[in-house]
């Protein structure tokens, strides 16, 4: 019983055991609910899984049943992504775990309530538990916000490295809790025209209704809300990276007021959709232009500090092209965290771009089914790329270390952009291959997305494994980990 | 040299998807028993529109074609229109006359002013309809496929050469689902690969390694077996067949707002969601697929 107690607390009480489950509980629901389509459906490993586990399939639900699917996933991310800001960025312990166990309880009844009611039958006391875990969330959300109120004097920065007001507020501080108020009311933007314009027995995805001239309030807060809270995501997970790459300097200073400033507008437009269409646009590439640069500035820094790192460590002062690259290289998980930020420019970002200053030149021209896939793709990529970020950084938070590290490091690098270039290739081969000759495009960029996507789940099925093992020696990892902060450096400022 | 076998074989694995495409690869031919020149008889009457079955009337009686048009019919067509001077030929395109659409200015709304339309491309590989200088000809094999690479325009051209007209949204609903229920699909509530043509559903006619999926014969799937290939028969309450998968279908609706044209009833190359009965495909009506066919309503 004591071995239960211990193990359970340190799962449930400690930042890395929270994380250890959030990100199990996301392994677990995308293997499972990833053999219902693509590959595994062909395979037929889909109808083994519905008559197995006895899955209510029905057709006209199959919307409500994704976006709850996604919805699911995403609290889970948001909470991981949670547990890493409470830990990294200073607050009061009693703060730390109020935070934890309500966005702890808040994920998991949207698990348990969310996907039994899509799946399993609509049973109302299952949307009830989902609804109540959104909700606790939400609260959750708020007491963050309260936590990292910057205007505190204990809060002040004592290294000046950072970034800081005249006054020594710290900026990173700011960012973060701009990043929390935004996503706060991001997240009404969509529950609160969701309640109030829909119901939830007319359900639709985002991307199907791109086409129709004039929208619903309703369908243009859906299609703001989830391009404002992936977008919110990733730059909350640039910030937590800033923190893990101890960002400082005059590129801090740059960054941060470009990070809040960023979000502010980038939620700002995706808010204006419903109201003014037009210039919304407008406003959104100014948002998210000024956040990337603030991303960028992140990126130069720490592939800097690699490189100075890297040589330092061969006793050299400076080096030529190859011994910088190869100091850049070094460690794939220090790397990936920032090199899968410049990806997602090549994949997402500049593909965004693209077809929106293209759309009726080009892709308009397509039938809608072809640039449903861009629209599907762009924000399956995005998304998936800022858990691949994640997940480096708890590989690292985990203790992965020698070949075990660049094994898994590598794995994740090279095979989730496999995946994602190749989806990319796939979103757009209209644009170099007629639709009579496409089919080998189709299967090679296909395969190679598959190749990619299961390495990278079997990567982070490794790692879960690994972590289980753990948990059943007396003395495992997990002992060690109950107590630990993930960076002694937020003492310094 | 693990490594280096480990590269060796993952090369071979995607070259082995790589193979290139002959789009006129053999196919075989097959009598369905299900004639083209057949009408379906749809009463007025209330029935379930939409993913939300919202209740819905048509207040006349209208008649479907129990088939899409196929490559001969539409031959056969563009002889009699050829002579007729209703279509002609212009660089390598049939083209005809439409009077043009009301502009509304709508967000991304393209003005379609009176003039002549693109009805099929004559230098499309993917035409299965051969043209000497003077007759058109269905190609032997393909003569019992849905005709494709048909524009919009060319669709309702077809079917107002008969006087007859393109479905609307709501009338091809009507007929692919009846009166009755609000089932998924024309022929019940689930899909097996066996009840329409659809991306892998491994017909006779499909080869996913080299040319991919392509149409098959219309009615095909009606009970019969091809070739030890058994086919579930699927047609919709009012008899109709391939009113899922196989190609999209034109619909005629012009909207406010809008120059897209819906297509409906999902295709060879989609997966089984999209061949649900209310999902709309939508594309500029000069666009010409092989997954895009039609049929007609009278």
């Amino acid at each position: 019983m004591q071995a239960f107690k211990t193990r359970f607390n340190y799962l449930f009480t400690s930042t890395k055991g929270l994380i250890l489950v959030a990100i199990a509980l996301c392994a677990l629901i995308s293997a499972f609910f990833g053999s219902l389509s693509g590959p595994m459906a062909d395979l037929g490993v889909k109808t083994v899984i519905v008559k197995t586990f006895g899955i209510d399939l029905v057709e006209a639900e199959r919307e409500g049943r994704v976006i709850i699917l996604y919805h699911t996933i995403a609290m889970a991310v948001i909470a991981i992504e949670t547990y890493m800001i409470t830990d990294l960025v200073a607050m009061k312990e009693n703060q730390r775990v109020q935070i934890n166990s309500t966005i702890t309880f808040g994920y998991l009844a949207a698990i348990i309530g969310g996907l039994p009611f899509a799946y399993w039958g609509t049973s109302w006391i299952m949307h009830g538990i989902y609804i109540a875990g959104l909700t606790l969330i939400f609260f959750a959300g708020c007491l963050l916000a309260y936590a990292l109120w910057p205007w505190r004097n204990e809060y002040k920065v004592k290294n000046t490295a950072y970034a800081h007001s005249k006054s020594g507020y710290d900026l990173e501080r700011v960012a973060f809790f701009s990043v929390s108020i935004v996503t706060l009311a991001s997240a009404l933007f969509g529950a609160i025209p969701g309640s109030f314009y829909g119901n939830g027995f007319f359900t639709f995805l985002a991307e199907n209704v791109v086409r129709e001239p004039i929208k619903t309030t309703l369908q243009k807060s859906i299609i703001g809300h989830l391009h404002i809270m992936l977008a919110l995501i990733a730059i909350a997970c640039a910030l937590i990276i800033c923190r893990y790459m101890d960002f400082k300097g005059i590129l801090h200073t740059i960054a941060m007021p470009l990070f809040i400033i960023g979000s502010i507008v980038l939620s700002m437009g995706t808010w204006l959709v419903v109201p003014f269409e037009g210039i919304a646009h407008t406003v959104i590439y100014g948002g998210s232009t000024i956040a990337m640069l603030g991303a960028l500035l992140l990126v130069i820094y720490s592939w800097d500090k690699l490189i100075k790192t890297g040589l330092a460590e061969k006793g050299l002062k400076k080096g030529n092209f190859f011994q910088g690259l190869t100091a850049l290289v070094r460690d794939p998980i220090k790397f990936g965290v920032t090199w899968q930020m410049v990806f997602m420019n090549f994949t997402v970002s500049f593909i965004g771009i693209f077809v929106a200053v293209k759309l009726d030149e080009i892709f308009r021209n397509w039938p809608f089914m072809d640039e449903k896939l861009i629209l599907t793709g762009h924000w399956h990529i995005l998304a998936t790329l800022t858990a691949t970020i994640l997940l480096l950084y708890y590989a690292d938070l985990a203790g992965l270390k020698g070949k075990s590290r660049q094994w898994f490091g590598w794995s994740i690098i090279i095979f989730s952009d496999l995946a994602f270039g190749a989806v990319t290739v796939y979103e757009l081969k209209r644009l170099f291959v007629e639709e009579a000759y496409q089919q080998p495009v189709v299967n090679i960029t296909n395969l190679l997305g598959d190749i990619g996507l299961v390495v990278v789940l079997l990567a982070l099925a490794a790692l879960m494994v690994w972590r289980l093992i753990d948990l059943f020696k007396k003395n495992g990892r997990w002992s060690q980990e109950v107590h630990e902060k993930l960076e002694s450096y937020v003492e310094e400022k | 040299m693990k490594k280096l076998t480990l590269l060796l074989i993952s090369f071979i694995i995607i070259l082995t998807a790589c193979k290139p495409v002959d789009i006129n690869a053999p196919a075989p031919v097959y009598d369905t028993g299900i004639e083209p020149n057949t009408w379906a008889f749809i009463p007025m009457g209330a029935f379930f529109s939409g993913q939300f079955n919202f209740e819905t009337t048509i207040d006349y009686d209208y008649e479907m074609m129990v088939t899409h048009v196929t490559n001969q019919q539409f031959a056969e067509y563009l002889n009699e229109a050829m002579k007729d001077g209703y279509i002609k030929i212009e660089e390598n395109k049939v083209i005809g006359y439409y009077p043009g659409d009301e502009f509304h200015d709508g967000r991304h709304e393209e003005e379609i002013p009176a003039g002549n339309y693109i009805h099929i491309p004559l230098d499309d590989p993917m035409l299965r309809l051969d043209y000497d200088g003077q007759i058109f000809t269905a190609q032997p094999t393909w003569a019992n496929h849905p005709v494709t690479m048909v524009s919009w325009f060319g669709a309702k051209a077809y079917c107002e050469y008969y006087d007859w007209r393109l479905p609307t949204e709501l009338e091809w609903e009507k007929a692919a689902r009846g009166s009755e229920d609000t089932r998924p699909y024309p022929w019940g509530e689930t899909i097996a690969r066996n009840n329409a043509n659809l991306i892998t559903s491994r017909d006779p006619f499909e080869d996913m390694s080299s040319f991919g999926s392509r149409t098959t014969p219309v009615g095909f799937y009606n009970g019969k077996t091809y070739d030890g290939y058994v086919t579930l028969d699927s047609p919709s309450p009012y008899g109709i067949y391939d009113m899922a998968g196989n190609v999209w279908e034109w619909t005629s609706n012009v909207y406010e707002e809008q120059h897209y044209r819906y297509l409906r009833g999902g295709s060879k190359d989609v997966y089984e969601n999209y061949l649900r009965i209310w999902v709309r495909n939508s594309s500029i009506p000069t666009y010409t697929s092989s997954g895009f066919g039609f049929r007609c309503v009278k």
